[in-house]
């Protein structure tokens, strides 16, 4: 197990987690029950204009928004090799800046690909 | 202590019962939503190991980038997943066959390994480390003694970037873009034409 | 039962009290923070903005805070109920729980953990699920199309912000927010991140989902996005969730690259003056520099018109990706040819 300082840090968050969901939970329950409710199967209906939704509102979308997302995880991994050697690269010196260097071009060389494919473009 | 351990079995219940209900639950969203709840009490678990920057890391790309692309897929691709559904349970045996498998692979190592010995490693490490954080222990490491794992994985990311344009990309053609370049290159004199206008002629 | 109280009782008490603190501090800054974007819209507009309720329309938000509250909530009978509720739930929470690293003063802060920067990027990064939540439960097409946008765009911008931290990361050599906040930065070294704070302060803007990157609400278009369906507190809490988040954001900048609650420009002002803003209690210069962020805020929001899907993908992915990254390079060539590296 780690070491006690280090854990007691992280339990006041556990506490403030705890905290907030209560206060959330008990806002809304709060005005569900004091609030006047009054609900009608017109009020209830879907948000649309003037007429009923025809079909189920959640259909298939563009591609390009999965696109983003999977472009997004390389990136959000890029990111997390970044941090650590954000942190310690006085002491990794040169060879740390060259070695990340390498990555980083990696890295870019597919970006450019997908640059040069028009996967970035939206219209 | 005792809140440590607390913490410990509430992190590992909520984990067991929400990945329990991951394959349970009849509704995939509901399904990603209890993985998340899963990444998130495991992330805690860490936690308690002390491994502070792979908590953290794994509440960032897991739940922040890898569920939010599980859950796209199966909210919004229309899938019926009741039909996929019917055949899993042919699956069973062979699901059991892997469960046991690892079952007893767990068992012999708690039979070979001496507890022990790996906790006093472990403190011993963790006395060493004095006041460097785990973040600064990692770096310190990945990037010079294990430079080609590390390299590695920068080639992985790479593959997977050119397989998602691969698989997912398609050029639609004729569609009209904003070419910025091209708007900013266009000149005065391309752009507008100066007319000379006399009054009362009606021309 | 002495020796009890005194090792868990007072360290129990001191943390419910800061927390019970940190939570009346945000909604009550929130509060005022709508008050303040009516007041500084107006302004901007040659309105005096609310001026009815209480002196100078004071009490204005409060009062629409009670309004909201004693509203009907409507749930959608073709929404997901557990989940179209959870969603504003869990938007409301996670802009809250973000304080908790959050230093407001020299010592004052809740969690004093050695990877807090890491804390906030895994808690802003978890902010999308309450948009693709809402939208997906709602089962409306709005809802839908605002929360596919409002999460494409959330998650682009996260990149470059994810860059730019790592660039002040590079300065200062540690994920503590209190000792980034108090490990000197020499005056190049500022000139050096200036641009990177510029685009941060863009990324926000857009990670928050304002103006002028408030495409998912588009109220022309998509009309209010993923929150087209909620009403009365379920509503309330994503309206003080995005502005809680607004003003966390700030609160990030203020830390990252205004030096958090030290007296402003102590690297330019003679000894004395100096001397006299020291003077002035470190919470106040951290609300201070956080209020100037809001600004910038509504600033941008009284000022520029929204911009098209299509830019705003470009701006994230073509311009602020690259520059970024390599901002990251030249930073840390920088430091490490001038063995500045901490």
């Amino acid at each position: 197990m780690a070491s006690q300082e280090l854990l007691i840090n992280y339990l006041p968050i556990l506490v403030f987690m705890a905290i907030a969901c209560v206060v959330s939970v008990a806002m809304i329950l709060g005005s569900l029950l004091l609030g006047k409710q009054n609900p009608d199967s017109e009020k209830n209906s879907a948000y649309e204009c003037g007429f009923d939704a025809f079909q189920d509102a959640r259909n298939k979308f563009d591609v390009r928004f999965y696109l983003v997302c999977l472009l997004f995880i390389i990136f959000d991994l890029e990111i997390a090799f970044l941090f650590p050697w954000a942190i310690s690269l006085g002491e990794i010196g040169v060879f740390g800046f060259w070695s990340m260097i390498v990555f980083l071009t990696i890295l870019t060389v597919g970006f450019i690909y997908e640059w040069k494919k028009g996967a970035l473009d939206w219209e | 202590m005792i809140i440590q351990a607390l913490a410990f079995y509430l992190f590992a219940g909520i984990l067991s019962l929400s990945a329990l209900a991951v394959i349970t639950a009849r509704n995939p969203v509901h399904s990603v939503l209890f993985l998340i709840l899963a990444f998130f009490n495991a992330s805690g678990l860490f936690l308690l190991l002390g491994a502070e920057f792979i908590a953290m890391i794994l509440v960032i790309v897991y739940v922040g980038a890898v569920a939010v692309l599980f859950l796209f897929v199966v909210m919004m691709l229309d899938i019926n997943f009741s039909d996929l559904r019917k055949g899993a349970m042919q699956y069973v045996p062979v699901g059991l066959l892997i469960g046991l498998i690892l079952l007893i692979e767990l068992a012999v190592i708690y039979q070979t390994w001496s507890l022990d010995a790996i906790t006093a490693a472990a403190s011993i490490s963790m006395a060493n480390m004095g006041e460097t954080t785990n973040t600064e222990l990692i770096g310190a490491n990945l990037y010079t003694n294990y430079v080609l794992p590390f390299q590695i994985a920068g080639l992985i990311l790479f593959v997977a970037m050119i397989g998602a344009i691969v698989l997912t990309h398609r050029s639609r053609p004729g569609v009209k873009r904003q070419k910025v370049a091209q708007q900013y290159a266009r000149q005065r004199d391309e752009a507008m034409e100066i007319v000379k206008v006399t009054p009362r002629t009606g021309a | 039962m002495m020796e009890l109280w005194e090792t868990y009782g007072i360290w129990t008490a001191f943390t419910l009290l800061y927390i019970v603190l940190i939570v009346g501090g945000v909604l009550l800054s929130v509060a005022y923070l709508t008050y303040a974007e009516r007041k500084v819209l107006g302004g901007m507009q040659r309105r005096q903005g609310p001026m009815t309720v209480g002196p100078f329309g004071l009490l204005q938000p409060i009062a629409d805070g009670l309004k909201l509250f004693s509203k009907e909530t409507i749930i959608p009978s073709q929404a997901n109920k557990p989940v179209f509720l959870m969603a504003p739930m869990l938007l409301f929470a996670l802009s809250l729980v973000a304080w908790a690293v959050i230093p407001f003063d020299k010592g004052w802060v809740l969690a004093n953990i050695n990877v807090g920067v890491l804390y906030l990027f895994a808690i802003s990064s978890m902010g999308v699920y309450g948009v693709i939540m809402a939208g997906w439960a709602s089962n409306s097409r709005y809802a839908f199309l605002g929360a596919l946008r409002s999460a494409s765009q959330m998650v682009s911008y996260e990149v470059s912000m994810g860059l730019i931290i790592v660039c002040v990361l590079l300065c200062v050599g540690t994920l503590n927010l209190t000792e980034i906040v108090t490990t000197p930065r020499p005056v190049w070294m500022q000139i050096l991140l200036f641009p990177m704070f510029i685009v941060f302060l863009v990324s926000i803007l857009a990670e928050t989902n304002r103006a002028p990157f408030d495409l998912p609400e588009g109220e022309s278009e998509i009309t209010g996005g993923f929150m087209v369906e909620y009403s009365a507190m379920t509503f309330a809490l994503f309206f003080l969730g995005e502005y809680a988040n607004m003003i966390l954001m700030s609160a990030i900048t203020t830390t990252l690259f205004l030096g958090g609650w030290l007296p402003p420009f102590s690297m330019w002002l003679p000894a004395g003056i100096t001397d006299v803003l020291a003077l002035v209690p470190g919470l106040v210069w951290f609300a201070l520099k956080t209020a100037a962020v809001l600004f910038v805020f509504l600033w941008a929001r009284a000022t520029l018109p929204r911009y098209r899907y299509d830019q705003l993908m470009r701006l994230g992915w073509k311009i602020f990706l690259p520059l970024t990254l390599f901002w990251v390079v030249l930073v840390a060539g920088t430091l490490l040819t001038f063995d500045a590296l901490p």
